[in-house]
């Protein structure tokens, strides 16, 4: 069953009129998978969103799907734009950037070791990022039990305790602080 | 029947052999990270307890070593951000005889500067290791002790002592320039009563230090002692 996020795509969304939902100078647009590439290329040549800003990706394991975020930026007129595309979960793969943006390469190599996208062709998308001998499941995947993994791989020293903030400060340091809380 | 003893003499002379290859191997390290064609650029030579001298002598050599501390200037997470500080002139760490040296060779305090992800234990090993005795670690903030605010990360170690012996921990987060004199002053003083025998103890537990190390560190591509 195809969710409201997955029914907007770039059909609905025209090159000048981008879809608004964030706040004066951020705008975000919904771009199906296989027209992504096109469309972020159509940005960068015609449209004058020249910086890519940053690339990342956001683990919607409900919907079963990843969801990228290209936030590229135009100078002149001082516009973010956010393309999202949303690709299936289950043996991610996206098309590259690196050719419209060189270092879009190190984006999509940290996204193969945290999130397990692959982005066949670019640079370097194999080799370790920040993790070195990783062989766990990428660990920004929403499955992997991040605290489970700590606490059997790291020697948890017995002991630690934790408090209710709001509790704590209520009744051990600032009983007049607390009600700010 | 002369054969037959000849045969039983060999066997005895190989069998012997064969022990003191065993016992020389116990005595090497594996080093089986390392490539064959790298593996003549490392030693493998277990490191070796260096005992204390005796009486006056030690007592002596440890006043000295506790009037000059040289910090490895390699601040391995946010905590070495308040090792500037004690530097400039409101704290001025020299006056205690502490001061800050760029390798390992030439420096005898390692500061754990919080916390430690995977990828910087490795370094902090490698470091430690070339580090030349007697050699004295300090962990400082909340980070070296339990994890502190990392507690339940992917990438960061819970407790620093797993891996490298630790002399003084500096509790906080972060903790400011006065902890860190004051576990420094604590420092000297065990120093002088001879009890920061953290080296010492590293190499006797050496294979419990090192399979702890293995066990976290997946790509291992260093020898297993860095002299």
């Amino acid at each position: 069953m195809a969710t409201e996020r997955q029914e907007r795509t770039i059909q609905e969304v025209k090159d000048s009129d981008p879809v608004c939902d964030g706040q004066a100078g951020l705008k975000f647009v919904h771009v199906g998978a296989d027209q992504a590439v096109a469309y972020i290329t159509r940005l960068r040549d015609v449209q004058g969103y020249t910086h890519l800003v940053f690339f990342t990706a956001i683990d919607y394991i409900e919907d079963s799907i990843f969801r990228l975020t290209y936030m590229v930026h135009n100078y002149a007129s001082r516009q973010d734009l956010g393309v999202q595309v949303d690709i299936p979960r289950q043996g991610a793969t996206m098309e590259s950037i690196h050719h419209l943006w060189p270092h879009a390469a190190t984006y999509q190599r940290e996204l193969k070791e945290m999130f397990g996208i692959d982005f066949p062709g670019s640079p370097g998308v194999d080799d370790s990022f920040i993790l070195e001998g990783w062989t766990g499941i990428p660990p920004m995947r929403r499955e992997f039990d991040t605290k489970l993994y700590s606490e059997q791989t790291y020697f948890p020293r017995p002991g630690r305790v934790t408090h209710d903030t709001a509790a704590y400060m209520k009744e051990k340091l600032y009983p007049s602080e607390a009600e700010t809380w | 029947m002369k054969e037959s003893n000849m045969d039983g003499l060999q066997t005895t002379a190989t069998e012997t052999e064969q022990q003191l290859e065993d016992m020389a191997k116990e005595m090497r390290l594996a080093n089986d990270g390392l490539l064959e064609q790298d593996k003549g650029y490392f030693c493998d030579v277990r490191p070796h307890r260096v005992e204390p001298y005796k009486g006056i002598m030690e007592s002596f050599a440890n006043w000295a070593r506790s009037q000059s501390l040289w910090i490895l200037g390699f601040g391995t997470g946010c905590g070495a951000i308040e090792l500037r500080p004690l530097m400039t002139s409101r704290f001025d760490m020299y006056r205690y005889g502490i001061q800050a040296r760029p390798t390992p060779r030439q420096s005898c305090v390692f500061i754990i500067g919080g916390y430690a992800s995977v990828k910087t234990l490795k370094r902090i090993v490698r470091s430690y290791e070339q580090m030349q005795g007697p050699k004295f670690v300090l962990g400082l903030g909340s980070c070296t002790v339990n994890g502190g605010m990392y507690w339940d990360s992917y990438n960061t170690i819970n407790r620093i002592d797993q891996y490298i012996p630790v002399d003084v921990y500096i509790a906080g987060c972060m903790p400011r320039p006065e902890a860190l004199l004051g576990g420094f002053i604590k420092l000297k003083q065990m120093i002088r009563e001879g009890k920061c025998e953290g080296m010492n103890k590293y190499i006797d537990d050496f294979d419990w230090y090192k399979a702890n190390q293995k066990q976290i560190i997946h790509d291992w591509n260093m020898p297993d002692y860095n002299w």
